[in-house]
């Protein structure tokens, strides 16, 4: 892997944009963290998601790429059962995390969603101060010993590669912060409760070019500790930060591989067509 | 013609016809202000005194308060005379207070400088020279010179003793007064108990209420008398006063509220009576069926009523806005629920009172009394009007606007704000609890200042359920259990209604309406702007920012 430096010109920053050519030690398969078999979907007659089956490796960046409504963000949802708070949406099939059986009935939704953490392609801080958005999963889950919240919020924040903007600053709202700010802010909040798997629904499309290599350069080092799935639209971005890459197109997995063979040697006509920006 | 078809394109006149539907608007609002304003603080600065020598050899001696052409409808002099109206007060000798007088018959006008404006306890004011101060059968001062030195002191005095009255009289005989009544009730209570089971033997209990009736009995006669004598030692000095026609009236010194040389004060002097006025107008208990005074229990009651009534809608109406909008299957149910919330809120309000006094009042109330209270009747405790139904009463009339307002705030929060929370593995309560409540918190109290600038101004649900002429009495005082939700109340509107057309002399009585609104109206400003502060502040708080 070659690291290139730029220097942003307007902000004086320097940014390091990765090129990768992935190594032999990053090829090695790993233990899957996240097994989906036989998943089927449908909103009302809707049939959204068709037997989607697929194994995502623990502490790699997996990307879910594909155009619009193929149901990337569907399946994305599914993994910490958002899905439950829309109205006549059925699943079949089985969705196993770390052992734990998501989809099973019996399964407790708030043990899933504190396992599976969630960054959404809006930042959404509550309206609150930095601090409490940080450490509100501590909170709902009955924390409230203040060395242990202050401690877990400074290690998010740095976590998340915010600790220095904001320490002078922790108790102002968190709606006072820039988009990338607030965007770094929600995976601070996600990562407090150190959960096994990170969700990311496009985390960038609504930031600057600045604010995506940023949280860019966060999910690269984030992947050390956390299973992470990232749907994107932008695939230069997938490239850039995911070790696998999905390709979904209406509502089926079309191919699933390393992410330098996808970009380099689709199997599949349909993946290269998107790809290289005939469709989608 | 064409520039015309042009502007008319442009839409010219759409402007001007918004434009001035706003200024009516404006014009509309300012007048009224204007009106109430002038006519209300213009009512205690001190007018100088006429006094007018008529031809026919009558003196007329008041306060000059209006002039007009006499109408003569068809004859040349028709509205070109004029006559005046005069505020003579003196109401116990020339039987009416205002006399209308043509210029025609008027010989001639003076200020006379000895001439006194009296405020005095009975009969409204007293107008006349001061000649005579007289101690039992003691002269202390003769002629208008010497009482007029004399007056400041009396008047100065009269107002230490009435407040050493009053401290008696409310504090320490209403103390021993609340002690007799607890004893009463005691004592009916074990009457009570011994019809239910006849075998038990109370004979120490009676004994212990007789002796309590007893000792309260005994503080009471001494009390009395002490009252008694110091009245009697208060009341000895009496001025005597001349009026214009020559008439004399004794007045005991203790009657006098206020006494002033209207046409001898200095600028500075006006002020102070003015001032001096104007504190005891807010401050005061109403005198004279309302006429006189002040209306501190008026403002107090209504302070109080909004407040128990906004502690009552918040919660209930935030509460039935989650219920509508977070819980409930959005289906046709709950559009015609919110329908009918929205329709309530156009109910008229006396149809609100009218069940408040039945359900609250007799239902409720009636039922309280039955259980906690029986020794107590038939004289009612809850079950009859009182704050704690005017303002439940209240709660319901304006509970629609806090409804809808919330559930309007509650439909703002942004989804991906709960889906956030959702997705920290918070549940649904902890979501609308720790991130949607504080969300809406603005728009909750946006419906809360409606509430109350509904509640403070509604007067015919309170006419019905608690709000009464004259009480004293506040709902709050050092009376255990401190907050007497039981009690009647007055309230700013229905003493609007009262001095303005229930008095008994309504023509005097009018400046006091607009006295009265103008702090009705102050103190839903105030109300208002209290709430209007807070919800900025929530607002800075949770700032919506970049983008």
């Amino acid at each position: 892997m070659t690291v290139t430096e730029t220097a942003a010109p307007d902000t004086g920053l320097r940014i390091s944009t990765e090129v990768k050519v992935q190594s032999a030690a990053d090829r090695e398969v790993r233990e899957p963290d996240i097994v989906i078999k036989d998943v089927n979907l449908s909103y009302g007659d809707n049939h959204v998601l068709h037997d989607i089956s697929m194994d995502i490796e623990d502490r790699r960046a997996t990307a879910l790429i594909g155009p619009s409504g193929c149901g990337k963000s569907t399946l994305l949802r599914c993994l910490n059962r958002m899905n439950d708070l829309i109205d006549n949406v059925k699943i079949t099939g089985s969705i196993m995390v770390k052992g734990l059986d998501v989809n099973a009935a019996s399964t407790d939704v708030i043990e899933v969603r504190r396992r599976v953490g969630m960054v959404f392609q809006k930042s959404n801080p509550f309206p609150k101060s930095i601090y409490e958005n940080v450490i509100y999963g501590l909170r709902i889950a009955g924390i409230n010993d203040k060395a242990t919240l202050d401690e877990a919020c400074e290690r998010s924040l740095r976590g998340a590669a915010l600790w220095e903007e904001v320490k002078d600053r922790l108790q102002e709202s968190g709606l006072g912060l820039s988009g990338g700010q607030m965007q770094r802010v929600c995976i601070a909040r996600a990562i407090a409760v150190e959960p096994e798997v990170l969700l990311m629904d496009e985390p960038c499309s609504a930031l600057d070019p600045i604010a995506t290599l940023k949280i860019e350069e966060l999910i690269y080092s984030l992947k050390e500790k956390y299973t992470i799935v990232i749907v994107t639209h932008n695939l230069q971005q997938a490239a850039r930060v995911s070790d696998r890459t999905a390709f979904f197109w209406l509502g089926r997995l079309v191919e699933y591989a390393p992410t330098p063979d996808m970009f380099t040697k689709p199997k599949e006509k349909l993946t290269e067509d998107y790809i290289t920006g005939r469709f989608g | 013609m064409s520039n015309l078809v042009k502007s008319f394109r442009r839409g010219d006149p759409m402007i001007w016809l918004t434009g001035s539907a706003l200024g009516i608007c404006m014009l509309m609002i300012t007048g009224l202000v204007i009106v109430i304003l002038v006519n209300g603080l213009s009512f205690f600065w001190p007018q100088p005194l006429e006094e007018a020598k008529l031809k026919d050899g009558g003196v007329v001696l008041g306060e000059m308060v209006g002039r007009e052409g006499i109408p003569n409808p068809g004859q040349p002099d028709h509205l070109e005379k004029h006559r005046l109206q005069y505020r003579l007060g003196n109401r116990d000798l020339t039987g009416s207070d205002f006399r209308w007088v043509n210029e025609d018959d008027i010989a001639g006008r003076e200020h006379p400088p000895e001439a006194y404006f009296v405020e005095r306890r009975e009969y409204g004011p007293l107008l006349g020279t001061p000649v005579l101060v007289k101690q039992g059968d003691a002269v202390l001062a003769e002629g208008p010179p010497a009482v007029a030195r004399l007056l400041p002191e009396l008047v100065a005095k009269a107002h230490r003793d009435r407040a050493a009255i009053s401290r008696i009289e409310k504090d320490e005989i209403g103390e021993i007064n609340y002690h007799i009544e607890r004893a009463r009730l005691r004592s009916r209570k074990l009457d009570l108990e011994a019809r239910e089971n006849p075998g038990r033997d109370m004979s120490r209990e009676r004994a212990e209420v007789e002796r309590a009736t007893a000792e309260a009995q005994a503080r009471f006669q001494a009390k009395t008398e002490e009252l008694q004598s110091l009245l009697e030692t208060m009341a000895t000095t009496y001025v005597t006063f001349r009026a214009a026609d020559g008439a004399e009236k004794e007045l005991r010194s203790l009657d006098i509220y206020r006494a002033y040389a209207a046409n001898q004060l200095s600028w500075l002097g006006r002020l102070g009576v003015y001032g001096g006025r104007l504190w005891e107008f807010v401050s005061g208990d109403p005198r004279e069926s309302n006429t006189e005074g002040g209306i501190f229990p008026a403002i107090f009651g209504t302070v109080m009523m909004v407040i128990i009534m906004s502690i009552i809608v918040v919660p209930l109406g935030v509460l039935a806005a989650l219920y509508l909008r977070e819980y409930a299957r959005q289906g046709t149910l709950v559009r015609t629920v919110r329908i009918a919330v929205n329709n309530l809120a156009g109910v008229p309000s006396i149809v609100f009172g009218v069940f408040g006094l039945g359900f609250f009042v007799y239902f409720v109330g009636g039922g309280i009394d039955r259980i906690f209270f029986p020794e107590a009747l038939p004289t009612p405790t809850f079950g009859t009007g009182g704050i704690l139904w005017a303002s439940l009463t209240l709660a319901l009339l304006t509970v629609p606007v806090v409804i809808v307002a919330s559930e309007e705030a509650l439909a703002a929060v942004p989804r991906s704000m709960r889906e956030a929370s959702l997705a920290m593995g918070a549940t649904k309560f902890q979501t609308i609890l720790r991130v949607v409540l504080p969300a809406a918190a603005p728009g909750i109290l946006t419906g809360l200042i409606l509430a109350m600038a509904r509640g403070a101004g509604e007067v015919a649900p309170l006419m019905l359920t608690g709000v009464v002429k004259l009480a004293p009495e506040l709902p709050l005082d050092g009376f255990f259990p401190f907050f007497h939700l039981d009690r009647k109340f007055m309230h700013l509107g229905f003493h609007i209604y009262d001095v303005g057309f229930q008095s008994p002399n309504v023509e005097a009585a009018k400046p006091m309406v607009y006295t009265t609104t103008i702090f009705l109206l102050l103190i839903v400003i105030a109300l208002n702007f209290t709430a209007i502060i807070v919800r900025n502040k929530l607002r800075e708080k949770y700032k919506t920012g970049a983008f």
